[in-house]
């Protein structure tokens, strides 16, 4: 124990060493190896992680910084600095990201085996995964940021991989800039709370108490707060950070469309770790977003907004990778308002459990094109038959993830339909249910769609399974059976720091049977629609021949369409249209009305240089009775 | 001692070389490139020895007061007429400036190999240029500090209507004449320095102790500000910046943008305002509304530009507002984050500003539209833009990240509320710099190459060099911040104790 925590720093450092040697020595010339070499170094780290969490496991629940350095100094009290915070959910989240990256590491080695470039794809993975756990471990807001935006680039670099697809090459840069904007505000916050605060630390901010700040003031450019009002102010900007990275409703649009990624990519980035930092970061600062009330409330109407709404979406679509897209943004959604509803364990309880089936769900989906060449449901159907392991893996996580005991899936939400109601959120709780039951019906939807029914491509050969890319789905499907049973753990462990939860003891035993019941109607619902003898599927898939509401659900509300007005029309086509006219013409002819002055103002002088003697003299007596007259002269 | 003599040899040296290679006929084209570049990495070498001598020094004595404490120091009687002194020293942050101007000059150096015709004047002009910049860095006699400023305009003139492209006559002299401008400001007020001091000196050690009247520092320090601003393309004097660097040879560009526009910085901080405290303090809260226009709209117009050097200039332009916001504020912080600006955003620009001239001569085209899919043809130099690109919009690990965060935080400790709310403005234009940089890197690398670029070979050693080299300075300051920072701070410390007075 004490021996691996000594070490602990090698956690982080063998990713980043997986992208040095990637990125300098093997590379491209070496694509098998930069593979191998990847995969064993995650592979050290989740070890390592293995041996530091479960070697804790009960000895002190505590919150403890293994080790921290100093980075960048601001003044004599106020610094920057770097370390490894280790509490229960900074464990949770290392075990999570380094399990799921080695097992997508392990399942790209042969999902990329063909791509000519697999030595970047695995370098970038490798500062992924750096990048997450540095986030993960983070002490503070600065080292948090910092990781945060490196996050942001190897996503923006993994989306893009394919960078002659002009395809991939938009969503990278919509995802990056997106987040960017949100990170902004991000920064923006940091920037506020830290001079209020005078800290960065998670452990500072999280033990304020308004009170102490509620007499002093802050001037913000426009008008004065209180330092109170001031926190809140930053905390809001703060959640805005997660907002984008989280992909809520309505800075979800990058999600969906950065399918365009490998699906590995999408597997780990898109749907197990980098989306979670947004919930990641208000279950890390949960002491003092509790402190403001409006915030949680906000938390709270974001995201049962945005399950909703994205289990509405996934109904409609025919892309699979997208339909598992929307399906993570509204479980994120889940998530988000579980914490709106102080049901903090509840919340990270499901971080942990969806991380597992929706990784899977990638995989499965990944093995499913690799068979099929095609990501849209038109194309596959009957895919049982071949793909054995995968069919029952991915039943296992539509199950999960459409909460029927005893998958894991089942013990999360149940926690977070019971805080819901246990604090006062009725309303919420009815539409979180509604959703659970759309869930149901969109994953089986496509559940059937894919494995069930007559084969829609035929092949000359059909793929056998690997053993790389079973492999992994295996084990996850594992993890998503037993990662359920962990919900003791979770109570007793992953309680916020710092507060203390209200307590109703309110008891709801309804709750898990109606949910479920309502799931399995939802399922039947679909086999009635996609597998049943009576089932017309050729209908079902047709996109045309639809009513006016199922379309534009379909286009998905239209959001892209409107971002790409505002940003596109508005601000590049208007404001700054506008102000390189303005720099051009305004600037500029002042610029030329200068140096035509200028060029006069020479030619007058030049026309006093006559070379005529009386002129010159005449003109100096003149000048000199004038400055006479001024008196300034003693003549 | 020895150290004193290698720092004089610092800008002494490029000059000598010029005349060293004046006898070599101008066919032995590859001999005087070699000396010249020998020259460059010696001056280069001797200031990576000087700032770790420097730095370790300034550790073992922290200063005091309001008193820089110089090292290195050459004192002589100069123009005993006027009394003015050829007086070079170094400090904490003349040193990083004099270290950022060998590495840009060198690289650019490196970059010019094939100049083509004239090959032996080119390397003679950036010699000079050399001299000059670290001269200005060097001196603390306002005298000789302005005589070197005025060097440098001279030289990017010649060196830019003689190799430079397109509208190279227009650009060159757009440049030197708003620089003059410049020049004729500064020197006023220079003068109205030395006479308003009453000691007959130009020394600027001495003048920062005496407290110069109020009334005369209301008025100059405005000039004396704006007279700098120019050559840091202060909006309104932005203007000379896109059409000169567009015209001029990568190595000049990489040598304007990279130095010669912080030169202006430069001498807000260590002149402007260390000798005029309170005329800074009263100023400056009008002068920072000109900023917005940098940072904020300057970035906007880059997102329309579709010329390479043009939206390296306005990025420019916008990097450079920032430095002048955290001059502005005048708090501990961002004075210390202006100057990690200044020698972030000098490699980050000539790294910018050497992979686009690697491309035009290249492709032959600076126009973006007619670009992509390059990074398939040209992968290293592909990347280094990348990596300029992720450098340029404030991703952390590097340089650039660490002076934006260090200015904001110090901007926003101003409890004004027009520092606060230009802070919040230039904080959520990050997002703008995104826009135009991934735009850019994305039309230029990526989608389908053209069929003329299919012949176009990548970065060859000497190319590969200069890349690299500029990448691992943006790198190391990124990812060990504290130093720098620390040894910034020893050189600010008097500037800060003069404003408290």
């Amino acid at each position: 124990m004490t021996n691996i925590l000594g070490y602990s720093y090698w956690i982080l450092l063998l990713p980043l060493l997986g992208f040095a040697v990637n990125a300098l020595v093997l590379g491209n010339r070496f694509p098998r190896a930069a593979g191998i070499v990847s995969t064993l170094l995650t592979g050290g780290a989740a070890v390592l992680t293995g041996i530091l969490v479960f070697g804790s496991f009960g000895t002190n629940p505590q919150a403890q910084v293994l080790w921290e350095f100093p980075f960048l100094r601001f003044s004599e009290t106020f610094a920057a600095s770097m370390g490894m915070l280790f509490d229960p959910l900074s464990a949770m989240m290392l075990f999570v990201v380094t399990v799921i990256s080695t097992l997508v590491h392990i399942y790209s080695l042969e999902y990329m085996k063909h791509d000519p470039s697999s030595g970047r794809f695995f370098a970038f993975l490798s500062l992924f995964t750096f990048a997450m756990l540095g986030l993960v471990v983070a002490t503070n807001l600065f080292q948090m940021f910092f990781f945060w935006e490196l996050v942001g680039i190897s996503s923006y670099l993994l989306i893009g991989f394919w960078y002659q697809k002009p395809s991939a090459v938009s969503a990278s840069k919509q995802a990056f800039i997106l987040t960017r904007f949100a990170d902004s505000f991000f920064l923006l916050g940091i920037v506020l709370v830290s001079y209020i605060v005078g800290s960065f630390d998670f452990a500072t901010i999280n033990s304020l108490s308004l009170a102490d700040f509620s007499n002093s003031f802050i001037q913000l450019g426009i008008a004065e707060f209180s330092k109170a009002q001031g926190l809140a102010i930053g905390a809001l900007f703060i959640f805005i950070g997660g907002w984008g990275k989280s992909a809520l409703f309505p800075m979800h649009i990058w999600l969906p469309n950065a399918m365009e990624g490998p699906t590995p990519v999408s597997s780990i980035i898109h749907s197990a770790t980098m989306v979670v930092a947004g919930v990641y970061l208000v279950a890390r600062l949960f002491p003092f977003f509790m402190l403001h009330e409006n915030i949680l409330q906000l938390i709270l109407i974001l995201g049962i907004v945005t399950a909703l709404f994205a289990a509405v979406i996934a109904c409609t679509q025919t892309d699979i990778k997208r339909i598992l897209a929307y399906s993570t943004l509204s479980q994120i959604g889940y998530m988000m308002f579980a914490l709106g509803a102080l049901g903090y364990t509840a919340s990270v309880f499901h971080v942990f459990t969806h991380a597992f089936f929706k990784c899977m769900l990638f995989l499965v989906a990944g093995a499913v094109i690799h068979q099929v060449h095609s990501n849209y449901l038109s194309s596959m159907g009957g895919l049982r038959k071949k793909m054995p392991w995968t069919y029952v893996c991915a039943l296992i996580a539509c199950l999960s993830i459409s909460g029927i005991p005893p998958f894991s899936g089942f013990f999360s939400k149940e926690e977070i339909f019971l805080a819901t109601l246990q604090n006062g959120h009725p309303v919420v709780f009815a539409f979180a249910l509604l959703t659970s039951a759309l869930t149901a019906f969109y994953m089986f939807r496509m559940f059937f769609l894919v494995f069930h029914g007559n084969a829609r491509t035929q092949f000359e050969k059909p793929v056998k399974e690997s053993l790389l890319m079973t492999l992994p789905i295996v084990i996850l499907a594992i993890f998503t059976v037993i990662s359920g049973f962990e919900k003791n753990i979770f109570a007793e462990y992953l309680v916020p720091p710092q507060v203390t939860l209200p307590h109703t003891g309110a008891h709801f035993p309804w709750i898990p049977f109606a949910a479920t019941a309502l799931s399995l109607a939802a399922i039947i619902l679909a086999g009635i629609f996609y597998v049943s003898p009576r089932a017309q599927i050729a209908k079902a898939l047709d996109e045309d021949n639809r009513s006016r509401f199922y379309k534009i659900v379909a286009h998905k509300f239209y959001f892209d369409e409107i971002y790409y007005a505002v940003v596109r029309q508005f601000l590049l086509g208007g404001i700054a249209a506008f102000l390189k006219w303005f720099d051009n013409v305004v600037i500029g002819s002042l610029v030329k009305a200068a140096t035509f002055v200028f060029q006069k103002a020479g030619d007058a002088v030049r026309a006093a240089d006559t070379g005529y003697l009386p002129f010159y003299l005449g003109t100096l007596i003149a000048g000199l009775l004038f400055w006479r007259f001024l008196g300034n002269l003693p003549l | 001692m020895l150290e004193t003599l290698l720092y004089n040899s610092i800008w002494i040296l490029p000059l000598l070389t010029t005349l060293l290679c004046v006898p070599i006929p101008r066919e032995k084209e590859k001999l005087i490139k070699n000396v010249h570049l020998f020259s460059g990495f010696l001056v280069l070498g001797i200031a990576v020895y000087l700032t770790i001598q420097l730095y370790f020094l300034s550790l073992a004595s922290p200063v005091q007061g309001s008193v820089s404490v110089l090292r290195f120091v050459t004192e002589l009687p100069w123009l005993q007429a006027i009394n003015a002194h050829y007086f070079i020293g170094a400090d904490g942050l003349s040193m990083l400036m004099v270290l950022l101007t060998a590495v840009v000059v060198f690289t650019g150096m490196l970059v010019s190999l094939n100049i083509g015709k004239g090959s032996k004047e080119f390397f003679a002009l950036i010699q000079i240029l050399g001299t000059s910049i670290y001269g200005v860095f060097m001196s603390f006699d306002l005298v000789l500090f302005f005589i070197f400023y005025e060097m440098e305009a001279v030289c990017m003139y010649l060196m830019i209507a003689g190799w430079g492209s397109g509208k190279k006559d227009y650009g060159g002299k757009k440049l030197t004449l708003t620089l003059a401008l410049g020049s004729a400001m500064i020197l006023a007020v220079f003068f109205g320095i030395h006479v308003e001091s009453g000691i007959h000196s130009w020394n600027i050690l001495e003048l920062a102790q005496v407290k110069l009247p109020e009334t005369f520092q209301m008025w100059a320090f405005p000039i004396l500000f704006m007279g700098f601003a120019v050559s840091g393309s202060l909006f309104p004097f932005h203007f000379w910046s896109p059409d000169g660097h567009s015209a001029a040879p990568t190595a000049v560009s990489m040598l304007a943008a990279g130095v010669m526009m912080k030169m202006g910085t430069y001498g807000i901080l260590r002149i402007a305002i260390y000798l005029m405290p309170e005329g800074a303090r009263f100023a400056l809260p009008y002068l920072v509304y000109l900023t917005i226009f940098n940072v904020v709209l300057a970035a906007f117009i880059a997102v329309r530009h579709k010329d390479l050097k043009y939206i390296t200039a306005y990025s420019s332009i916008s990097h450079l507002g920032l430095i002048f916001l955290g001059i502005a504020a005048l708090t501990p912080v961002s004075l210390r984050g202006a100057a990690l600006q200044m020698l972030s955003h000098g490699f980050l620009t000539a790294l910018f500003f050497a992979a686009v001239g690697m491309i035009y001569s290249r492709t032959h085209t600076r126009n973006i539209l007619e670009m992509g899919g390059l990074m398939k043809q040209i992968p290293f130099i592909g990347v280094a833009f990348v990596i300029a690109g992720f450098a340029g919009l404030g991703l952390p690990g590097f340089s650039g990240f660490i002076a934006e965060i260090t200015i904001f935080i110090g901007s926003f400790e101003n409890t004004s509320p027009v520092f606060r709310l230009i802070t919040i403005l230039a904080v959520l234009s990050i997002t703008t710099t995104a826009i135009y940089i991934l735009q850019t890197a994305n039309r230029m690398l990526n989608g389908a190459l053209p069929g003329r670029f299919a012949a176009i070979t990548d970065a060859g050693p000497g190319e590969k060099t200069v890349l690299v080299l500029l990448i691992l300075c943006l790198l190391g300051l990124g990812l060990f911040p504290a130093p720098v920072s620390d040894f910034l701070d020893s050189s600010l410390a008097p500037i800060l104790e003069n404003l408290k007075r």
